[in-house]
Parts: C-alpha cells; structure tokens; sequence
C-alpha cells in the first residue's frame, strides 16, 4: 500500500479516534494540558510585564532574557524540569508555563512604555495617581499588543505540549514518540498533521477573536495579516 | 524536594573535564544545523524579497504563507518532512530553514521598502540601472534591517535545533545532552547543554554584529 493511503486508512479506522488512547482523548489532552498551562503564564507574566513596563525597573534584564531566551530549547527545559521533580504533570506544567511567559512578558512591557510620553504626561497632569495611570491609561492603550502577547504565548504553548509526550505525559505527541519507537510511521505522520491542524486551527481562531475585539477603527494597520512584533518559536 | 534533586550535585564537573570531547562534538553540530539552515534561508528569502518588493500585492500572502508554516510546531514538522527525506539530516534541516522564512523575507522587505525616496530618485538621477542601483545604494541602506533579521533567525534557530535529537542524537546537537540526562536522571548534561545554546546564540550574534559592522562602516559613525 502506499504510503499517503497508509496514513489515509489510520485516519478512517475509528479505532484510532476512541478510546483513552485514541486521537479525540489525546486532542483532549492536549489542550487541557495547554489551557492549565496558558492560565499560569498570564497569571505571572501580565503582573509582571505590567509592574516592569509601569515602574521602568528591569527592563533591560527582561529585553535580553527575551531576546537570548529564544536560543533555551523548550526541550531542555523541560526535560529538566522532569529530571527535578521526577514524573507527573507538575514539571510538566511548570515548564509549559514558563515557556508562555516570554512573550507576555515583553510585549506587555513593550506595550506599557511605548503609550505617547504626552498622553501619561497629561494624565499626570490631570492629577491620576500611578496606578491610575496604569488602569486608566498605560494598559488601555497598551491592549492590543498584550492581547497579541497572550495569543502567541497560546500558540506556543500548545505547539510545546507536543513535546511532553517525550518525558511520559499524554497529548498528540504521543503518536509521535510512540510511533517512531515502534517504526509505525503511518501513525508519526497522521499524528503530525493532526498536532500541525491544532496549532494553524487554534492561531486562527485567536486571530479571528482579536479581529472581532479590536474596534473597527484600530483595524487598518493589521491588513498584513501577521501580528507585530517578533513572532512566536515554535516547540 | 525530590529524590532525584537531593542525590547529585548540582554541575558534575568531573563529567564535564571526563566528557569535553562530545560537547565540543556537540557544540559543531549544533552550530552547523543552525548556520545551514539560516543561509539556505537568506538564500530562498532574498530573491523572494525581491519579488514582493517588485510587486507589493504578493506581500501579504508570501507572509501569510510564512506565517503559516512558522505555526507548525517543529517536532511535527520534522517528522511530517520524513517520508519526504528520509531518516537523515534533510528534514531537521530543510524545516529549520523554513522557520527562518517569516522573519528574513519581512525583514528584508522592510528593510528595502525603508529606504527613501529621495535617496531612490537621486540615485535614478545619477544614471544608477535599477540592478545596479539594488546593490550599490538600496541594499547597503538596508543591510541593517536585513541583519537584525537575520539576528533573530539564528538565535531562534539554535533554540529549534535540540528537538532534532528525536530523530536521532546525531541530528539535535544539544539536544543529545537534554535526553540522555532525562534518562539516567543526570542534570549535569542538561545544564551544559542549556549553557551551551545560550553561549552558541551569543556568539553567532556578535559573529553578526561584527559582519554588520564591516558592511555598514557608516552606521557606526551614526551611533
């Protein structure tokens, strides 16, 4: 048989879509883990892009880690994470969230201090205090490219998951790592398309919530269809 | 605290001095599956480039395009390239050169786009062909930007390149160490290898600093 029938067959036998190991509950999985993982980074990542881009402290320090944080493999970081905590979905999560904070972090921190020097001025002016000035000003006009922050990280973060099946935990990796192990490479690649299909799916549909949340006036400069800004890296 | 943290040091540096061999081995093949792929990049972007500069229309799909295949996550795509390559270098290193297409066409784009009118129209003025005028004036002007992408490139390349190792240590440079000590339960391997991708990005990136600077001698003066 060839091989694109091969791979055409594992997705029609139903017996690979049921099941606690079929492709629905590894679909399950898989954003399960990505959702815990996305409600830790924000949880961090926004006070803390925040409290950098409003006070100005750090900001070098948190530039360069963006900057050289590219080259850390998530790999690496999460196979330590494993080799620390031993197995169970806490280095797991751990490390899925630490990877999402990146791109919170600097886009938040990039958001805050790019607000016109003459927009805070005059809120100072107007007698705001400083955190005045951060909630009625600073992240209003700073939310765009936060919200663009909080998409990539989504990205990311469910790009990465695929990887966690390599240290034992479930997800579409699975079919992946277990696929190569054993040579069924009808199911490597069936597996691939559908963790290819989850992450363009989910960059998508965030793309069309921020089209559908960005006022109609904020929406002209987007025609390029990419966000600004550094794009994501991929797991 | 886990078992596995209390029972070994930190950094053995005893397996570092015993093992320098296979991390200088593994710091060449790092290198050489990240310096490929961004050149082959630089390579396929530039007359890309050149095309969407030509015809602004193509501009947004060429990108839409990279930016769709920049989603795919590597693991995926590595192994979506297989059947394609076979079990060999190919597929990490025709993927790895793919990523690099995002951020190399819409720099050099944008770099290019950037340059002046005027300076465009002098040049015209002083008899330049539209080739000659490409290399002499508008590429110098944007070599900058084109750099800072490729900046971007290589660093994020070299922290895409470990995931190799899952098709086999020979191809994820790094990437070897991070396993192997996931499997025996070693941390020392995963630190070296963290140590050495951020070291490795560093290095290409003042290597890319330094190419820039000889390139554009005025840029320095502007500074």
């Amino acid at each position: 048989m060839d091989f694109v029938q091969q791979v055409a067959a594992w997705f029609a036998d139903p017996a690979n879509w049921t099941g606690p190991s079929g492709a629905l509950a590894r679909i399950g999985e898989h954003l399960w883990y990505a959702f815990l993982a996305v409600l830790g980074s924000v949880a961090i990542a926004l006070p803390l892009g925040l409290w950098v881009g409003h006070s100005g402290r750090g900001t070098a320090v948190a530039v360069n880690l963006a900057n050289f944080g590219r080259a850390v493999p998530s790999i690496g970081i999460l196979t330590i994470a494993f080799t620390a905590l031993g197995f169970g979905f806490l280095p797991g999560w751990i490390a899925l969230t630490a990877l999402g904070l990146v791109p919170i972090v600097t886009n938040t921190i990039v958001g805050i201090q790019t607000v016109d020097r003459d927009v805070r001025e005059a809120a100072e002016g107007i007698g705001l205090t400083g955190r005045q000035v951060l909630t009625e000003v600073e992240i209003p006009v700073a939310l765009p490219l936060i919200m663009a922050g909080i998409r990539t990280s989504i990205v990311q973060i469910v790009s990465t998951v695929t990887l966690v099946a390599v240290v034992a935990l479930g997800g579409l990796g699975r079919f992946l790592v277990d696929g190569l192990r054993t040579q069924q490479y009808p199911e490597v690649v069936a597996g691939a398309l559908l963790v290819a299909l989850l992450a363009l799916l989910t960059e998508t549909a965030l793309g069309a919530v921020q089209r559908a949340a960005t006022p109609r006036g904020l929406r002209r400069d987007r025609s390029a269809g990419v966000a600004p800004g550094p794009p994501a890296v991929t797991g | 605290m886990s078992a596995a943290l209390g029972a070994q040091p930190l950094v053995d540096v005893d397996w570092i001095t015993r093992n320098l061999d296979d991390i200088w081995a593994a710091t060449a093949v790092h290198a050489r599956f990240t310096v490929i792929p961004v050149l082959a990049g630089l390579a396929i972007a530039f007359p890309l480039s050149l095309v969407a500069v030509r015809y602004p229309r193509l501009y947004g799909p060429l990108l839409g395009v990279a930016g769709l295949l920049y989603t795919i996550p590597s693991f995926a795509l590595f192994v979506l390239l297989l059947p394609f390559f076979g079990l060999n270098d190919l597929p990490v290193l025709v993927a790895l050169t793919i990523y690099t297409l995002l951020i190399l066409i819409r720099n050099t784009v944008e770099g290019l786009v950037g340059v002046s009118r005027d300076v465009v129209e002098s040049a015209d003025a002083m008899g330049y062909r539209p080739a000659a005028r490409l290399l002499r004036v508008e590429l110098p002007i944007a070599t900058p930007v084109i750099v800072a992408g490729l900046r971007i490139a290589t660093v994020s390349t070299v922290g895409l390149v470990a995931v190799g190792a899952l098709l086999g240590f020979e191809r994820g440079g790094y990437g070897a160490f991070f396993l192997d000590g996931y499997a025996r339960d070693f941390f020392t391997p995963q630190l070296v290898g963290i140590v050495g991708c951020v070291a490795l990005a560093v290095v290409l990136d003042l290597v890319l600093v330094a190419v820039q600077r000889g390139l554009t001698p005025w840029t320095r003066v502007a500074r």
